[in-house]
């Protein structure tokens, strides 16, 4: 209604450029949020999101380069009350930019509908308990931090450490236990390079997956402004796809520590008041408004299950990044330079990763009924044994007793043939039955996180089936 | 709905995320309730400055402009109290969810509004006084039976007293007038009040009865009171989450008021769907019949963070001027705290710590000020109480940080949650060490009594071992177990199992999830009986590897899978067997 008439009029009161922000006065009915075109002296056009408004000067965020921008002749003009992604099924194999462009040379798209990207929350009462076991083949995910559909799901990485290999090898092998789903992936990549995008690409293109995933791309050459864009395009594209067309849709986005930069970036451009080591206050609530887009709803086919991979700075787990993330999180997956320097992979730290919703998706009927407490049990003896690893450190394998010594043996089975499986797939059973053939080695009295009658039941069915402990 | 109610007609002069400012506000109050915008989104006033009004939206401000209309409505932000509150989920302004759902489909569009209490359905009203009685504030002239039996006080709102006039049976919505007062003032079952002022009572009391959670880490070491406080630090991971939702499921409180406050959505879905299916343990009727949720989501806008809070605090007040024992769990007040220092940076105000405002302790420290035992308003003598149980999210998990250290300062007992004690996989992780209670010596009365005389010496023991355990544990950095005496050697067995068999505790599991205070007796009774034995046994001269192998030690460090009915019989057997076995243990060592 209003915003035909406004679309034509123009601002031209460009009194200030500042990093990625450009302040202009004379433009007080611009709505809150909304999106603007900026037409450069030489016609170069951009995009750009008012984030402030008032009766004196409006704030406009420019989601690329301010270069050759200036106060005389730049022109400014409203296109919408808020950003919006056109989307409809056509979006599943396009590639666009992180700005939601197509750059796969394709015909531009005929979208269905027209959707703000910033979505709205899912009512907490409309929400779906998320209790569908996701098997990912990976036994340190799969045992021990079990995925559920809809869930939330980070990988803490640090550099140098495999997180996309572990990504693109749960994309691999991930399929949801029962019948055949309506599957999608949809990709959005924050400020990587062009290596690690092509290794991506490759990958769906390996698998097959290529033609079920709708890919963003914005590289670390690409604008970082854009960066605030490029999850939200992925999301809405996700919330459609899952709510609208009933596919069950993982989400991909790396590298979430670029777009928290590029938020500190706008917010110290503000000069508002930083928070801890420069990130702004509110960054806990803008990554919540990403990451609590994941779920399923009551009565809906589809899901959002939301993998996001971060980079800890100097693998830090107490920087803001992997902090705030964790807060809002069902958990995550913490990678262990430590393991991954001993050849294990995936390089998962068991102990300090965690899955929140597992509970609501392991047991019988759905994985078997010892994975709980088979896991919590083999949880509660790998850090016993961890401990006793940093003792023998300091006073030596001599001084300690018989019992020690098992769990020191426990822990290094446990790396080595529950965590390390290279690129090979596992299925739930089998990785029961490991933690059962290396648990062999503790004695009986000291497992008390399992029922007796599981122990029994289950310790004896391996020895019946003549599957000798090949371990020890 | 944007005709001004006191003729306060503001325009829009600045929108920065969810702070307005807005000017022609004269006649605008403190803390008054607005509407914003064309849309009529709900604002509160955080600042005036000549007729310049500073407003935080409870709502999302996209699309906003400058010029737009604001609308006083003459009244703080007012909490709405009667029958079915109860079983109820509403969000942090206290918009019933199901009516939104309803209404505006599974995303939560901006300007829903919705009545708080459902204003269709009629209660069934049984009046208790007489026409031509007195009453006054807080008195109960009569009561709904609302679902799962529980009957609802119809009372006298604070502020009002006078004679009755009339006063009818039947059944009524909660607009409607079940009576009035001589002076023509209507009685009605549901009632309004602000909820940012503590509702009135007559006295506050001692608080010398336990909150019982079922969970023996509290019951047995840190107890609080009902009516106490507590809070309960831990960073991500450590499961604040599972302990407030298992303090709502087992504790002895009867009314829970539960506030997921900028926390997760998925979460919330959980208690949704979980609550519904538990028995209350007991009433036994639902345990959602006794439980009102408040959910305000880290996605929804992050100024109803602070409205959740003390829309809750005020409806458990509600249910506590009824008489009731009544708890509200916050998870987690960080969220609340961080919304205040978006809103402070906002406003430009001069940061205190880590950039949080200056007046972020007064905040708490006032909020939490609102638990206590009371004598409840009105003629009969109630007393209710009501306890806090405030969660808090350190940044990296460090308590030096303003909102723990904070909240701390306030508050009775310190539930401090431990990373180390998580990635174990020990839950809950309390650490033993770090927390502290100051309500001990207030309730040992009620353990000796009610419990067993002998719970305060086993607590000495209990403690005393962890501590000697702590102390071992650093020798046995320098030297290694295996250097140790023997009676050392078995103090680091026994915390062993005290940790594993006692302190832990499984939320998951059926028969664990939550324990009697006479069974954590029991089985508290029980490890140092076993521990004593061996103490003994050493002194004779056995070999400790040997008492350590007796089958009888596992059989009591399974206690914990007895159930609640048999436990009392177990003991006993357990007792006999506990003694053969030591003996049987003297006699062959005697022989050899």
């Amino acid at each position: 209604m209003k915003s035909k008439e406004l679309m034509k009029k123009h601002y031209s009161g460009v009194s200030r450029i500042a990093g990625p922000l450009l302040y202009l006065r004379r433009a007080s009915d611009l709505p809150y949020s909304a999106l603007v075109e900026i037409t450069a002296p030489d016609g170069q056009k951009c995009g750009g999101q008012v984030i402030e408004v008032s009766d004196t000067i409006a704030v406009v965020q420019v989601f690329e380069q301010t270069m050759g921008l200036d106060v005389v002749n730049t022109r400014v003009s409203l296109v919408d009350r808020e950003v919006r992604f056109g989307v409809s099924e056509a979006l599943i194999g396009r590639v666009f930019s992180g700005s939601g462009r197509p750059i796969d040379g394709l015909a531009p798209l005929v979208a269905d509908q027209s959707l703000p990207i910033s979505g709205t929350p899912i009512n907490p009462v409309s929400r779906e308990q998320p209790s569908d076991f996701l098997q990912t083949g990976i036994s340190a995910i799969d045992g021990f931090n079990t995925l559920v559909r809809g869930q939330k799901l980070p990988i803490f990485s640090g550099s140098g450490l495999p997180a996309n290999e572990i990504a693109a090898q749960i994309l691999r092998q991930s399929k949801a236990i029962g019948e055949d789903v309506r599957f999608v992936v949809v990709f959005g990549a924050i400020g990587i390079t062009k290596r690690e995008a092509l290794f991506f690409l490759s990958e769906f293109e390996k698998t097959g997956a290529r033609n079920r995933c709708v890919t963003f791309m914005n590289l670390a050459s690409d604008p970082t402004i854009e960066r605030l864009l490029t999850p939200r395009f992925a999301l809405t594209t996700a919330e459609y796809l899952a709510f609208q067309c009933g596919f069950h849709v993982l989400v991909l986005l790396t590298d979430m520590t670029n777009y928290c930069e590029a938020l500190r970036e706008v917010a110290t451009a503000r000069e508002e008041i930083p928070g801890r080591r420069g990130y702004p206050g509110y960054m806990y609530t803008d990554l919540a408004t990403l990451y609590e887009r994941a779920g399923s709803i009551k009565g809906m086919k589809g899901s959002v299950t939301l993998l996001p991979i971060l980079t800890m700075p100097d693998d830090d787990i107490t920087h803001p990044i992997p902090d705030l993330t964790g807060y809002i999180t069902e958990g995550q997956i913490v990678l262990s330079r430590q393991l991954y320097r001993r050849g294990i992979f995936p390089p998962v730290d068991v102990l300090r990763s965690l899955s929140r919703l597992m509970n609501n998706g392991i047991g019988a009927g759905s994985t078997r009924e010892d994975h709980r407490e088979l896991a919590n049990q083999l949880y509660s003896c790998y850090a016993e044994g961890q401990e006793i690893r940093r003792l023998t450190a300091i006073v030596g394998e001599e001084a300690l007793s018989d019992l020690d010594r098992k769990f020191l043996r426990f822990a290094d089975l446990f790396e080595q043939k529950m965590i390390h499986q290279a690129d090979q797939e596992r299925s739930i059973e089998a990785t029961l039955d490991i933690g059962w053939k290396i648990l062999g080695i503790i004695p009986r009295s000291e497992l008390r996180r399992i029922n007796k009658d599981l122990i029994s039941r289950y310790f004896s069915e391996l020895m019946e089936d003549g599957v000798k402990t090949p371990f020890y | 709905m944007t005709a001004s109610k006191n003729n306060v007609n503001g325009v829009i002069i600045k929108v920065s995320g969810p702070a307005v400012i807005a000017r022609s506000m004269s006649g605008a109050r403190m803390y008054e309730i607005v509407e914003v915008g064309l849309a009529g989104l709900m604002g509160e006033i955080i600042r005036l400055d000549g007729d310049t009004a500073f407003i935080q939206t409870y709502e999302d401000t996209s699309g906003i402009s400058v010029g737009e209309p604001v609308a006083g409505t003459g009244h703080p932000l007012l909490v709405t109290l009667g029958p079915g509150l109860l079983g109820n989920v509403f969000d942090g302004i206290q918009r019933p969810l199901e009516t939104l759902r309803q209404s505006g489909g599974d995303f939560i569009a901006r300007g829903l509004a919705a009545a708080p209490l459902e204003t269709e359905r009629r209660w069934l009203f049984k009046p208790e006084v007489k026409i031509g009685q007195k009453v006054e504030a807080g008195d109960c002239i009569g009561w709904v039976a609302e679902s799962g039996a529980f009957s609802h006080l119809i009372m006298v709102p604070p502020d009002v007293n006078g004679t009755v006039a009339e006063l009818n049976e039947g059944e009524f919505t909660v607009l409607d007038a079940v009576g009035r007062l001589d002076d023509g003032r209507p009685l009605r079952l549901a009632q309004q009040w602000p909820a940012k002022i503590p509702r009135p009572v007559k006295n506050k009391l001692d608080c010398t009865d336990p909150f019982v959670t079922g969970q023996r880490v509290l019951d047995c070491l840190f107890p609080i009171a009902l009516g106490g406080t507590a809070c309960l630090p831990g960073g991500f991971g450590t499961g604040k989450t599972v302990l407030e939702q298992s303090l709502a499921k087992f504790s002895s409180a009867e009314i829970i008021v539960y506030v997921g406050c900028g926390e997760r959505g998925n979460e919330m879905a959980d208690v949704l769907s979980e609550f519904p299916e538990l028995n209350d343990p007991q009433t036994g009727g639902r345990l959602m019949d006794r439980t009102v949720l408040i959910v305000n989501t880290s996605n929804m806008p992050v100024a109803a963070r602070e409205a959740s809070s003390y829309v809750g605090v005020t409806v458990a007040e509600y249910f506590r001027d009824m008489g009731h024992s009544v708890a509200i769990m916050v998870d987690s007040t960080s969220r609340w705290a961080e919304a205040l220092r978006e809103i402070s940076s906002r406003l430009e105000e001069m940061p205190g710590e880590e950039g949080y405002p200056t007046y972020l302790a007064s905040r708490l420290a006032s909020f939490y000020e609102r638990a206590g035992k009371v004598e409840c308003l009105g003629g009969d003598d109630r007393t209710g109480s009501l306890t806090i149980v405030g969660a808090v999210s350190p940044p990296g998990g460090d308590f030096s940080e303003p909102v723990t250290q904070s909240t701390i300062r306030i508050t009775g007992a310190l539930w401090a949650l431990d990373a180390s004690l998580a990635r174990r996989r020990h839950y809950p992780a309390i650490n033993w060490h770090r927390s502290y209670t100051l309500y001990v010596e207030t309730l040992r009365n009620w353990f000796l009594k009610n419990v067993n005389p002998a719970w305060s010496g086993l607590r000495d023991t209990l403690l005393e071992i962890l501590q000697k355990d702590a102390e071992l544990q650093e020798m046995v950095q320098l030297v290694g177990p295996d250097a140790l005496p023997a009676q050392d050697r078995l103090v680091l067995e026994t915390s062993r199992m005290l940790r594993d068999c006692f302190l832990q505790q499984n939320a998951m599991s059926e028969y664990d999830a939550s324990c009697s205070v006479q069974k954590q007796f029991r089985m508290l009774e029980m490890l140092l009986a076993f521990y004593s034995k061996c103490v003994d046994a050493l002194s004779k001269g056995c070999d400790l590897d040997e008492i350590l192998a007796l089958p009888v030690r596992e059989k009591v460090s399974r206690l914990r899978e007895v159930p609640e009915g048999q436990c009392e019989e177990q003991c006993e057997a357990l007792n006999e067997e506990l003694a053969a076995s030591f003996e049987g243990l003297s006699v062959s060592k005697t022989i050899s």
